[in-house]
């Protein structure tokens, strides 16, 4: 009997070409931990290329898992453990590797030709590259083609599935049980019951492997997560996200028209969507992302909910169109799934650099409301939040998640439908003498929502400025002042139905960090750590942009010093500045393209402390 | 108003109210005043059914002066809010009023895809061959070598023709009217109504102040007889004073001929229901100076719509997976039950 030892938490990495199903084996592993009882986060980091050139550096993909006995905020700074499929995935990963970290490797790849494409000068198992790490080389080609011996698949396909061998290697030394993969497995190769088979007996030769060989000293044992009680699973943000756009057409009981143009990293909200043609959710593949907005707009016009997704480069084009929502006093839901810019920038990396954007990038004082969700999993409530508010203030909302949101995944708690409060929406259905679309609602100030078809309300609306009240094309100054100044003042009252920002630690002090959106769980378990070691630090994390919940100056004041760590240069830090006389804001700001690690927003607090 | 009750209107009805603020004698007068007309007469949808959607321009003041809902919304995007709006809600009928800058210029991708997808949408492109809202420079339907404001050598641009680019979308209902023939454009509008799908409708306008009589030599009184051909299904292209001339096939174009000389299975007999393109794109070849210039239905062919199969398919989703229950979508199979301690 193996050696078994009890550790909290572990960190993965799997890393390979792009073709090597790197995701799919993260995935698999995550599903499995997952309902094994252990708290999961995830990150997959891919190229943007579809296939890079096999074996070289950009063509490398990864996917990071950290599962753990304890609630975990992130998918770990730095890996336990990397799994490398070829040098070229060793190169591009070893340097996160932890000292003394396992380092698991396709020996088998290390051919000199592959050596040389992913530039190592010399063989890394041959001199000393590796001598920090406790390496476990394994022959995963020919074991997986020993193992598929007899298989019916052809000779070329056995190589790729050299995966699940690595798979099951890394379930048999977590003591993972096998049975989801099986059924998974089966259930995808329904229709090619050959290669399920081959994936299946590389798994299970992958587990064996590990019980024979005698190079793995032992096994180890992530016990459950104190989890409170309920039903999850697993949920990416973009899952979330789209799973929450079906829940506002039913919490509304309204259609929604989703207008979108494929780009990275927001598809996958369009794929999941398009698959769901039973609900009252029409979704609409545009010419470009000028028309995605246009639809969303016309469905709105129209009374439906009109919802558009896409990433930093297609707000740029969108502007233009979300100015008319602004101007028509339209609803209108903007998702925004921030990567790395300006311009295309690094399609496929995380980034929160949107947010001015988001606020300004429009002509004229073009004032709209700003969410952004903080989990993977909120997305779903935030999404559903946005369509609240657009449609209660006639209003264009941006929702801003991230390329890290988006692609990385935790358990989900699921909500209960019926506990969800309903998104009330009035349409006027008569006027007393000639209808007047531009009177307001004393409380919020939105407009009317007459829509077409009602006899009697016919009204024109545009973007050419409004009378007040009539909403009859004017170019009276008073009256541009005057609809200036309502449209401002009604995104400032959507503050008295927003919940209040909270205060993780003491309420006052030296020190508080202030973040907002992806980065909430990188910021809270720096900060949690460090409370832990005794230091006076406390957090607070924004969903609400714009605009800021109605404490939060009062919180600022509360504190010596802001801090304001963004993947940004500093696009928050502005509007704390702008916003907030008197208060004292730093910003730590780095742009890799990769989430902050919870050392180095740790280091930073230190700095301030 | 219950269903069997009938819909009486009168132009008046469309009548918004508000001060038209075109150039007096612009020939958007006599389009708006058909428009109007032609909506009284087509009783089939309800007043409050029709939304009029335009994008900038003159023309695009449009919905400002109809009785209807309307949206004036921003430079090329209608036909793309259009599309949002007949898919959010079939039961509208959906007209788009553009301009050969608003819908050929900032919106041709919008036009274009627009027209292949087929979206059941009323389309009305104002032709004056010239940009005059932003007052006077040449538009990309504006002749070669054309002297504006921004073209004071002339311009170098080669034209777009909007009914070859209609065609090249495969466009299922494919028209031309001019405004100087208001019963002629009230029959064009009334076919584009009753279309069931796109319906792409050219009016030459005549810009009274920066194009003034672009088109007269092809619709001008002294000149129509010769220059202009009025389209009529299954029969042959005839024009001239008296209808002396016709159009046959010459090889792989289109010629003229004498009508009284030419035998009769020579003649080109008009068919708008060709369910080829490739006829009505020869059509749209037809240009002054060196051929008259058609008017009437180039095209008229039945598809199905867009939006109609957004709903087709809805229909079979729902019928094959029932109708969307949001529990079982967010309880998978890979769903896992905490307990309650103790």
């Amino acid at each position: 009997m193996r050696k078994e030892k009890e550790v909290d938490a572990v960190t993965i990495r799997f890393a390979g070409d792009s073709g090597d199903g790197m995701q799919l084996t993260g995935d698999q592993f995550t599903d499995t931990s997952a309902l094994m009882g252990n708290d999961i986060a995830t990150l997959p980091d891919f190229p943007a290329e579809i296939r890079a050139p096999q074996g070289t550096l950009p063509g490398v993909s990864s996917f990071q898992i950290q599962f753990s006995k304890n609630d975990i905020y992130t998918a770990g700074d730095a890996p336990d453990v990397l799994v490398v499929m070829n040098p070229a995935a060793l190169k591009v990963n070893l340097n996160d590797l932890v000292k003394g970290g396992l380092l698991v490797l396709n020996s088998d790849s290390f051919s000199d030709d592959n050596l040389k494409k992913a530039g190592w000068k010399s063989n890394p198992l041959a001199d000393s590259s590796l001598k920090d790490y406790s390496v476990l080389q394994v022959p995963l080609s020919s074991l997986t083609r020993n193992a598929l011996t007899g298989s019916k698949i052809k000779y070329s396909e056995v190589d790729r599935c050299k995966n699940f061998f690595a798979l099951g290697l890394m379930f048999w030394m977590y003591g993972r049980s096998l049975d989801h993969t099986v059924q998974w497995v089966n259930e995808k190769f329904a229709k090619k019951p050959e290669v399920a088979e081959a994936n299946l007996m590389a798994l299970k030769a992958g587990y064996h492997y590990g019980d024979i060989t005698e190079t793995i000293p032992s096994r180890y044992v992530v016990k459950k997560a104190d989890i409170s009680p309920g039903t999850y699973r697993k949920i990416t943000g973009n899952e979330a996200t789209a799973l929450g756009i079906l829940a506002a057409s039913e919490l509304t009981g309204k259609t929604v028209l989703y207008g979108s143009y494929p780009i990275t990293p927001a598809s996958d909200i369009l794929h999941e969507l398009s698959r769901h043609k039973n609900f009252k959710v029409k979704t609409f593949q545009a010419e470009d992302e000028i028309a995605a907005c246009g639809a969303a707009l016309g469905a709105s016009f129209g009374g439906q909910i009109g919802v558009t997704a896409t990433s930093g480069p297609g707000v740029c084009l969108k502007s233009e169109m979300i100015n008319l929502a602004v101007m028509a006093e339209l609803p209108l839901v903007i998702l925004d799934v921030q990567r790395g810019g300006p311009s295309t920038g690094l399609p496929t990396k995380t980034e929160q650099a949107d947010l001015l954007q988001a606020m300004f990038g429009r002509n004229g004082d073009s004032p709209v409301a700003i969410l952004a969700p903080s989990t993977p999993a909120n997305c779903f409530d935030f999404i559903i939040e946005a369509v609240r508010l657009a449609t209660q203030y006639m209003t264009p909302v941006f929702f801003l998640s991230d390329g890290y949101l988006a692609n990385g995944a935790e358990p989900w708690k699921l909500p209960e439908m019926d506990k969800l409060p309903k998104i009330k929406i009035e349409h006027p259905k008569t006027s007393d003498g000639p209808f007047l679309p531009f009177v307001r609602d004393e409380k919020t100030l939105a407009r009317p929502w007459a829509v077409p078809g009602t006899p009697g309300l016919e009204h024109r609306i545009g973007g050419i400025e409004k009378a007040d009240r009539t909403g009859g094309v004017s170019y009276d100054p008073e009256n541009h002042h005057r609809m200036t100044v309502l449209r401002r003042e009604k995104i400032r009252r959507i503050a008295e139905t927003i919940p209040p920002a909270e205060v993780f630690g003491e309420k006052k002090g030296k020190l508080l960090v202030l973040g907002w959106g992806g980065t909430y769980g990188t910021i809270r378990a720096a900060v949690d750590e460090l409370q832990k070691e005794g230091k006076k630090v406390s957090a607070c994390h924004l969903n609400y942009l714009n605009p800021f919940p109605k404490n939060l100056g009062a919180i600022l004041k509360s504190f010596e010093t802001i801090l304001i760590p963004e993947i940004n240069m500093g696009n928050l830090l502005f509007l704390v500045r702008a916003e907030f006389e008197g208060v004292h804001a730093a910003g730590y700001n780095r742009v890799t393209g990769q989430p902050f690690k919870i050392r180095e927003i740790k280091e930073v607090i230190e700095k301030h402390l | 108003m219950t269903a069997t009750e009938a819909l009486h209107y009168s132009k008046e009805d469309f009548i918004s109210g508000a001060d038209v603020r075109w150039c007096p004698g612009c020939g958007d007068y006599a389009i708006l005043s058909v428009m109007q007309k032609t909506l009284a007469d087509v009783t089939a949808t309800a007043r409050e059914n029709h939304v009029f959607v335009s994008g900038i321009g003159c023309s695009s003041r449009f919905p400002y002066y109809m009785n209807t809902y309307g949206f004036h919304t921003i430079h090329g995007r209608a036909p793309a809010i259009a599309t949002g709006l007949k898919c959010a809600r079939p039961e509208l009928t959906v007209w788009v009023v553009t301009g050969d800058g608003d819908g050929l210029s900032i919106g041709g991708n919008h036009l274009i895809h627009c027209l292949r997808r087929n979206v059941d949408l009323k389309i009305i492109l104002v032709n004056n061959q010239i940009y005059g809202l932003t007052k006077g420079q040449y538009s990309p339907t504006s002749e070669k070598g054309k002297v504006t404001k921004s073209s004071p050598y002339g311009t170098i641009d080669y034209p777009i023709h909007p009914l070859c680019v209609a065609i090249a979308a495969e466009a299922s209902f494919v028209a031309r009217t001019v405004d100087s023939d208001p019963r002629h454009m009230g029959q064009i509008l009334s076919r584009a109504y009753k279309h069931k799908g796109s319906a792409f409708v050219e009016i030459y306008q005549n810009c009274i102040i920066f194009n003034k009589d672009a088109f007269v030599p092809v619709t001008g009184r002294e000149n129509r007889d010769d220059r202009a051909i009025y389209l009529e299904n299954g029969k042959p292209l005839v024009f001239g004073k008296g209808g002396t001339k016709a159009i046959v096939m010459n090889g792989l174009d289109l010629g003229e001929t004498d009508l009284a000389a030419a035998k009769k299975e020579s003649l080109l007999i008009h068919n708008e229901s060709d369910p080829s393109p490739a006829y009505a794109y020869l059509l749209t070849q037809m240009e002054y100076p060196r051929m008259p210039v058609p008017f009437g239905v180039f095209r008229a062919i039945e598809k199905p719509t867009y939006d109609g199969m957004l709903d087709e398919q809805a229909k079979w989703a729902r019928e094959k997976k029932g109708t969307g229950n949001l529990r079982d979508v967010l309880y998978t199979e890979d769903v896992w039950t905490v307990a309650k301690k103790g």
